[in-house]
């Protein structure tokens, strides 16, 4: 039996034998490890692309979806079309792929974000706790390049890490019943942006007036796993500025796409 | 162009919306299926009325429901075990479900409450919604699908075809409560549970807490402790997943679950019986019961040919048999709806109010 207390060693190779643990009649899910871990991502990537490869070429029928995650690939299938051990049968040998160490990269982004006021609710208790001032927090992550992780939780709710370590605290005892949409957020290593109003127990830093999933446009989530994002602060007027400007229709927010990481996110559109 | 008539809902009752069966193939991005919490009642009240199986349905929770028509006749039909009124011209007959009916201009049905469970499904014969992300389902957190991205509520309008002529159907033998313990699967978290706890889990009563909905359930009983750390890294959830958060109280995810989650979770509700929780009021108790995702499996298969019984045992409501006898007294009858139709009028228009200036 797993015990969660024991300290992990997961090199290359034991990282690339996964688990396969039940989720229902009509899922299962393939974990590669219980960290977040760049390589376990990687993993995880080739595997959920080996998939859509054979699914595009018609192959594994009931396969209805995947959900790749920091560290697992959970497989959805109908049990009136194909069982488990069919599927599983047909998996492994994509399984044994080939994994790069890392990743793939994908676009970077410059978010605005709004450190001041209501939007940044938990920052002064974020400051006491690790012993520094408002500034140096603010600084601490709007400096940090992030990595997003996946998304999930709510529509284009972006997992994004990792932090620095100074940032990272448990989170809050008491969530919140209401987080307001827009809102930056932080715990342990990972910071996200709830694209809804929801519940959550996130400390709060920031917001960002960039609306983050519509399903109007083409790929309804702005965030994709492997953009890098990094925030940078604005003032409560620019961020309402932008929020009107957004609204009203007259700034597309692929203008937050750095022009440098575009031309790369392009030459990587191939696997 | 097909004339076309309007269902208003004058009162949404303790819950609808619009639902059909889900939304596929965005869980990556956070978009949870969303869809009925019971797909048989959405297919058989689909069938009944001549609709695809999946089309969009109203999917009622606790009854106080009431739909009108408005501008000509609309057939529906309702599925779970409620109670129906149709009220015309003042006068008000009771129905039971599991059949189609006609409503004529100005009928209003009322889902007046139900025998058993929470969920109530009115199909519309013709109703077409734009689909958003492949789907017309509600999911009202991200006001996606529906009627204008949320739940029902007074006023809202669905536009149908007219209603032609046409013998109503019935379903004879409307599937019973079921009864015995919600069949659940280990994982993937199971390991975060000793033995015992997992023995235990299956062993007590969980009473279904106020909390429920199409999120979830939250269930209150002996504590599930946790062998170690309470949470995971996130890893995705399924409907039918069962969190363990710290305190030790599991809660159910339903339909309109998030689609990742970082508590652990001990089992896995099969397909087959994820229904009945959902249709479990607060208060109520429910037993578990493990089995493996292979007998699971074969749950799914033997839940499939029920209902695809149930489906072949729709016919028409014909002649005058005992059925209609007991189900249509009054005038309900679709022939004779036609026949009235002339006869009811709406209620002439209110005075009108005069704006001051």
């Amino acid at each position: 039996m797993r015990c969660s207390g024991t300290p992990e060693k997961l090199s290359g190779s034991e990282a690339m034998t996964p688990r396969l643990l039940d989720a229902g009649d009509a899922a299962f899910t393939i974990e590669f490890g219980e960290r977040i871990d760049p390589a376990l991502l990687a993993a995880v990537n080739a595997l959920d692309a080996a998939i859509a490869q054979q699914q595009a070429a018609g192959r594994l029928p009931g396969l209805i979806e995947t959900m790749p995650t920091f560290r697992s690939l959970t497989v959805f299938f109908d049990p009136l079309v194909t069982d488990r051990v069919a599927l599983i049968d047909a998996l492994r040998p994509l399984m044994a792929a080939d994994v790069a160490a890392e990743p793939a990269r994908g676009r970077q982004w410059q978010l605005p974000a709004c450190y001041e006021g209501e939007a940044g609710a938990d920052l002064a208790e974020v400051a006491r706790r690790i012993g520094a001032g408002v500034d140096e927090v603010i600084a601490l992550h709007s400096v940090a390049e992030l990595r997003v992780y996946m998304l999930g939780f709510l529509p284009g709710f972006p997992f994004m890490g990792d932090l620095p370590p100074r940032l990272r605290l448990p989170r809050r005892s008491e969530p919140r019943v209401r987080v307001p949409a827009g809102s930056v957020a932080i715990a342990d290593a990972l910071t996200a942006i709830y694209p809804w109003a929801s519940p959550g127990g996130w400390h709060l830093l920031a917001r960002c007036p960039v609306p983050l999933f519509d399903a109007r446009r083409a790929a309804p989530s702005l965030l994709a796993p492997g953009d890098r994002v990094r925030f940078q602060p604005v003032t409560m007027a620019e961020c309402a500025r932008l929020d009107a400007a957004l609204k009203g229709g007259e700034i597309d927010p692929s203008c937050w796409l750095s022009d440098l990481a575009a031309a790369g996110a392009a030459a990587q559109d191939t696997p | 162009m097909t004339p076309t008539v309007v269902l208003e809902v004058a009162s949404p009752g303790a819950y609808a919306s619009v639902q059909d069966a889900g939304r596929r193939g965005h869980r990556r991005i956070g978009v949870p299926w969303a869809g009925v919490l019971d797909p048989r009642l959405m297919r058989l009240a689909n069938a009944l009325v001549g609709n695809a199986e999946a089309a969009p349905v109203i999917e009622c929770f606790d009854g106080g429901q009431q739909l009108v028509a408005r501008g000509g006749a609309l057939r529906l039909a309702v599925t779970g075990d409620a109670v129906l009124e149709v009220e015309r011209g003042g006068e008000r007959q009771v129905l039971d479900a599991w059949r189609s009916l006609t409503l004529a201009d100005g009928d209003a049905l009322r889902l007046r409450r139900l025998h058993s469970g929470r969920i109530a499904v009115v199909a519309l014969q013709g109703l077409d919604l734009p689909q958003v992300l492949g789907s017309a389902s509600t999911y009202a957190r991200a006001a996606l699908g529906g009627v204008d991205g949320r739940a029902l509520y007074a006023g809202a309008q669905l536009h149908l075809p007219e209603a032609g002529r046409r013998a109503e159907r019935m379903l004879p033998a409307p599937p019973g409560a079921p009864s015995g313990p919600i069949r659940v699967v280990a994982g993937p978290q199971a390991d975060h549970f000793a033995a015992a706890t997992l023995a235990a889990f299956c062993a007590a009563d969980y009473r279904v807490t106020a909390e429920a909905d199409r999120m979830g359930v939250r269930l209150e009983g002996p504590t599930l402790p946790h062998l170690g750390r309470s949470e995971i890294v996130s890893d995705a959830t399924v409907p039918g997943s069962i969190q363990v958060p710290g305190k030790g109280q599991p809660i159910v995810l339903l339909a309109d679950a998030q689609t990742a989650g970082g508590y652990p979770k001990i089992g896995t509700v099969i397909g087959a019986d994820l229904p009945r929780v959902a249709a479990a009021r607060p208060g109520q108790v429910l037993r578990f019961a493990w089995v493996s995702a292979a007998e699971g499996e074969a749950l799914a298969r033997a839940a499939e040919a029920e209902t695809r019984a149930l489906l072949a045992a729709i016919r028409p409501l014909l002649g005058h048999g005992v059925d209609e006898a007991a189900l249509y007294g009054g005038n309900l009858v679709s022939g004779v709806v036609d026949a009235l139709a002339g006869e009811h009028r709406p209620p002439p228009d209110p005075p009108a109010r005069r704006m001051p200036v």
